[in-house]
């Protein structure tokens, strides 16, 4: 018979070799070769933590006593686990992509980083978790004490208490050592989980052995066990009705909220596709841990005394039968069991108790110095290991508060009714973006007060704060308000009442104060981000342990604020520290800093967002951030092309005003020029038609007016002809198609030759000219007769136009390097100078009382003549009368208006 | 009785060939060769009809007409509009201006005549 | 969402997904279904025997982890073919 001290000293051996398989795997993932440890099989393995000691022994109880009930709580996690899909992969996804570090992480970060929702969700499930590990402790001081009451030899088994007390002890030291030997930001620890898929080994095959050994061993074979389930008084109606879908309901829901499924699930998950596997691998393991549990209770009923407990009975078993060597391995099973869930629970616990309540409030006290980092490494450290050692404190004295009465799967179920509260919170933030964080804390606390109030104070059955007449009658004898028959529903089971009371409640209030509350910019932000989470970030995660550095504060820095900027403001700050040219180090100064300066370009409320997501956190992850950051650059890049587009259409429409100004000017003109040409055609001809009809109509006409009439009609007919001549020489040279011939010659001659041929035979020619002597010296190389036809013009003009009684025309000739210059002076009284730019315009007779037989186009050919011979004319003021300036190169103009 | 004509002209050779025409027709025949002025020789000649060039020295011939239009005395007086811009412009012009003939030069002899002594008549 | 935006007509590997992805959603709905009963107890008011019972929920269970073994196999296959 196995002794009491063999068999601490075998579970001590075993707890030694998990100590051992726990520090290599942490060793091997210390210098990164994960290996195996990332496979998909360790991760199903660590998701047996689901059974606990209350599944490993208590399924049988409770087979025993309930018939079908104990394949509710795995049909639940089978259901949500094919489900993968639906729930499982977006929260896997949303762990990684904002790097969640417990559920409550998770609900606050959801729900704008809310410290308060954390500290709820915090608390509720250590109240919740308490009395579960309490359940752990019972169950191997159980066990240890089957063994020890069969034993006769050896030291009397010690008290239960005292067993379990140095069972809380030593699974506080391993989940010290393992759970916090580093602060990862991924949380994940590696020596533990592999420890725990030893013991998930461990586990199934000590409770597979045991039902081979039951079947085969005292029943005989498969059939013999139909026939005996058969015949056994097993309630079968607990398969059907609203406990039963309750059960599968909690169940499910237990597999998602609880702390340290939500730990091991979502925290320790290192890949993603870990989860295909593990949708099918762990409603198998699920299922071979259920295989052989009706048959044990069938035998077990029938075989072991009455009276013996049946939640002991894949223990007593084999022991009754004397196999010490299965006893012992359903044993180290039993311990495994508890052991795993009470390691992977406090670490998961611990992690929220720590990061949600004793850090904040460390902060808070010591703000003012917490200024090195890793002094704040350091407590986090020293408060994880406060918090198991305090978790596992608690675990023991609700172990011994309640005196280890309580049937073992009743506190399971309230503890799963207790986290179940989390679940309408947990996938409204999923799915729903409308899910506020007002919303989210009125649904957790009325669900959690209620079932306190229906089934955890009463599980007390009288014993603490509510008192048995409390739970019979209601409190002050209010029968409506019975804590198990809520408005008078009676008759119902109180796990189902408890149920749809809390959860109704919770559902309701979280839906309606939702509606109609308004959530915070963070929490709309985080809402998005996790509700599409799959059109956010990929399905790799964050690579590696990317702790928040400096880096990333500069590469944010840099996106918001520009390179240069954010690079002086972090070299000053690393001057400062006395870092040199190094990066400096996120003080809580320098963060401050920081943040001001951001604010001056995001806003106060957005850099704080920013700042505090970075170094507070993981809800938003710095990828995200400098995609927020692009895009605002990306808006701005986008406005400022708008707004030079939009400049440049206006310089394009003020362009196409003047141009089109342009036009209607020139149409204008257009119009003036060819009215001014019917102007100066039709009066010719009215005098030719007119006087040519009374020539012909009238007899009596003497001689002399014959003769008079017939010069008039000539006169006019020239006048005509040098009309159409002048206007087709205009245009010949405003269109640039004129042939320049150049030649050489005397400017004396050219003037010479211009005031002859303004001498009209047989008129007095009483204008006296008087050309300066320079231009007998001056060789000119031009066009000779277009520079004469301008001469013309200009001493026509003087001879026309000169109102003085003495009229004289002064030509002064005079040269520079390039240039001759002509100067034509007469001794009138000039052109008033409104109208010295229009005289060269065409058509711009300025009074007709002397000028009959001009069209006025004179100046404006002159002016095209001069443009064609590279010179110009101009109006000379100041000079006493008419004074015009012509300009003429000395070597020729190239030959382009000839070509063109 | 010999009816009296103006004629505001700026050009030599049409003067003398319009004064030539109504004066063989039995017309009195006063010219003037400016827009400025014209009014002033209308009002002395008191004349029974009054031929207007557009294009004159100083000042249009319909700037002539609407002083002509406005003053009491001569507001009826018929006016002959002669212009040598045959545009419509100018036609909608005189007509708003009110003249109550209009001509484009060149013109007929017989037909001016005509116009005239449809007017006085 | 995703859908929403993404094309109506997809090449047979991505439609074959779709698809996958649906029998990957409806699996858990049919599995409570069956679970919770509703159609044995219409015709065995009783629930039925122990044995009964027994072989149909764990018939049922295995028949849930085959199917989930077989659609994420085919699913992560589809997947890394992509």
């Amino acid at each position: 018979m196995l002794s009491f001290n063999i068999l601490v000293l075998v579970a001590t051996l075993y707890v030694g070799l998990l100590f051992g398989v726990a520090w290599a795997a942490d060793r091997r993932a210390r210098r990164g070769q994960l290996g195996w440890m990332r496979s998909p099989v360790v991760y199903t393995l660590s998701l047996s933590i689901y059974t606990t000691a209350w599944t490993f022994y208590g399924a049988v109880g409770s087979a025993v006593r309930n018939g079908f009930e104990f394949l509710a709580i795995y049909l639940g996690p089978t259901l949500v686990f094919v489900g993968w899909w639906w729930l499982l992969r977006k929260l896997v996804r949303v762990g990684r992509s904002q790097r969640i570090t417990s559920i409550a992480d998770l609900l606050s970060s959801r729900y704008g980083k809310s410290a308060m929702l954390a500290v709820i969700v915090t608390l509720l499930a250590v109240v919740a978790s308490t009395p579960y590990i309490a359940l752990q402790l019972q169950s191997v001081a159980r066990s240890f004490s089957a063994f020890a009451s069969r034993g006769g030899t050896g030291i009397d088994p010690p008290d239960v208490n005292v067993t379990a007390f140095w069972l809380a002890v030593g699974l506080a030291v391993f989940t010290i050592l393992f759970g916090t030997r580093s602060i990862d930001v991924n949380e994940r620890h590696h020596g533990v989980v592999t420890a725990v898929a030893v013991e998930a080994v461990v586990k199934l095959v000590a409770l597979l052995t045991v039902g081979i050994f039951v079947v085969w061993g005292i029943a005989g074979g498969a059939g013999d066990i139909l026939q005996r389930i058969s015949a056994a008084d097993l309630n079968t109606a607990s398969a059907s009705g609203n406990r039963w879908v309750a059960l599968t309901f909690l169940s499910a829901t237990a597999i998602i909220c609880l702390p340290r499924m939500f730990q091991v699930t979502v925290v320790e998950n290192s890949d993603e596709r870990h989860l295909e596997t593990a949708s099918w691998a762990f409603p198998l393991y699920l299922f071979l841990m259920s295989l052989f549990v009706l048959p044990i209770a069938v035998v077990g009923l029938a075989e072991l005394p009455a009276g013996s407990n049946p939640d002991l009975f894949v223990l007593t078993l084999p022991i009754a039968h004397k196999q010490e060597a299965l006893a012992m391995l359903v044993f180290l099973g039993g311990f495994s069991s508890a052991t795993s869930m009470v390691i992977v629970a406090a670490i998961a616990l611990s992690t929220m108790v720590s990061n949600h309540i004793v850090m904040p409030l460390w902060l808070r006290m010591r703000r003012p110095t917490a200024e090195i980092s890793g002094d704040v490494r350091d407590v986090l450290i020293r408060s994880r290991r406060l918090s198991i050692a305090a978790i596992l404190a608690l675990g023991y004295g609700y172990f011994r508060f309640t005196g280890g009465s309580e049937a073992l799967a009743s506190i399971g179920l309230i503890a799963f009714t207790g986290v179940a509260q989390m679940l309408p919170v947990l996938v409204g933030g999923l799915f729903w973006r409308g899910a506020t964080r007002r919303g989210a804390i009125v649904g957790l606390l009325a669900g959690f007060a209620v079932w306190a109030y229906t089934l955890f104070l009463p599980s007390f059955e009288g014993s603490w704060l509510m008192s048995a007449d409390t739970i019979a009658n209601g409190p002050w004898g209010i029968a409506l308000l019975r804590p198990q028959g809520l408005l008078g529903i009676m008759g119902v089971d109180p796990l189902v009442h408890a149920l749809v009371w809390s959860m109704g409640v919770n559902t309701v209030l979280f839906i309606l104060v939702s509606l109609v509350s308004f959530p915070s910019p963070l929490e709309r932000m985080q809402g998005v981000q996790f509700v599409n989470v799959f059109e956010h970030s990929s399905g790799q995660g964050p690579k590696g342990n990317v702790a928040v550095e400096a880096d990333d504060l500069l590469v944010m820095a840099q996106r918001i604020m520009g390179n240069v900027t954010a690079l002086r403001l972090f070299r000053e700050v690393a001057r400062e520290q006395g870092k040199g040219d190094g990066l400096p180090d996120p003080t809580p100064e320098f963060v401050d800093r920081l943040e001001r300066e951001l604010s001056g370009t995001v806003g106060a409320a957005t850099a704080h967002a920013m700042i505090g997501q970075i170094t507070g956190g993981t809800t938003i992850s710095v990828e995200d951030l400098i995609a927020v950051a692009d895009e605002a650059a990306q808006i701005m890049e986008h406005s400022a092309q708008l707004e030079a587009k939009s400049r440049e259409l206006a310089r394009t429409a003020r362009q196409l005003q003047v141009a089109n100004e342009k036009l209607r000017e020139l149409s204008i003109q257009k119009d003036s020029f060819l009215s001014q040409i019917s102007h100066e055609l039709r009066t010719p001809m009215t005098s030719i038609r007119s006087f040519a009809e009374i020539l012909r109509d009238s007899r009596d006409l003497s001689d002399e007016q014959m003769r008079r009439y017939s010069g008039i009609i000539l006169d006019e007919s020239i006048r005509l002809t040098r009309l159409l001549d002048e206007i087709l020489d205009l245009s010949v040279l405003e269109n640039g198609q004129v042939t320049l011939e150049r030649a050489t010659g005397r400017l004396s001659e050219v003037i010479d030759k211009a005031i002859s041929a303004t001498v009209i035979p047989g008129q007095d020619a009483r204008l006296k000219i008087n050309v300066s002597e320079e231009a007998d010296k001056i060789e000119i190389t031009t066009d000779l007769d277009r520079l004469a036809q301008v001469f013309i013009n200009l001493v026509s003009n003087a001879r026309k136009y000169c109102d003085a009684r003495d009229p004289r025309l002064q030509i002064r000739v005079g040269r520079d390097e390039d240039r001759i210059v002509i100067d034509f002076i007469d001794n009138g009284s000039g052109i008033p100078e409104r109208h010295r730019e229009i005289v060269f315009e065409k058509f711009s007779r300025l009074s007709d009382a002397s000028a009959a037989g001009s069209a006025g186009l004179g100046l404006a050919i002159s002016r095209e003549i001069m443009r064609n011979l590279g010179g110009r004319i101009e109006y000379l003021p100041g000079q006493g009368g008419a004074a015009f300036r012509v300009t003429v190169p000395v070597s020729p103009p190239e030959p382009s208006h000839g070509v063109n | 009785m010999v009816k009296h004509v103006v004629l505001i002209e700026d050009e030599p050779n049409i003067i003398e060939a319009i004064s030539f025409l109504l004066r063989q027709d039995g017309w009195q025949v006063t010219t003037h060769s400016q827009g400025d002025g014209a009014l002033e020789a209308v009002r002395e000649a008191a004349p029974d009809l009054v031929i207007l060039d557009v294009m004159l020295p100083g000042r249009s011939g319909f700037e002539v007409l609407q002083e002509l239009r406005q003053d009491p005395g001569l507001g009826n007086l018929p006016v002959l509009m002669l212009t040598a811009k045959g545009q419509a412009r100018d036609r909608e012009a005189a007509e708003r201006y009110g003249a109550s003939r209009y001509m484009t030069k060149p013109f007929s002899n017989s037909e001016m005549l005509a116009v005239v002594r449809e007017l006085v008549a | 969402m995703k859908e929403q935006v993404s094309p109506q007509f997809l090449d047979r590997r991505s439609y074959r997904r779709k698809r996958l992805i649906d029998a990957a959603r409806l699996l858990p709905l049919f599995g409570a279904v069956l679970i919770f009963q509703p159609i044995p107890l219409l015709f065995i008011p009783s629930g039925g025997g122990a044995v009964t019972l027994a072989v149909y929920l764990f018939v049922l269970w295995l028949g849930l982890i085959v199917s989930a073994f077989l659609l994420a196999r085919r699913l992560g296959r589809n997947a890394a073919a992509d």
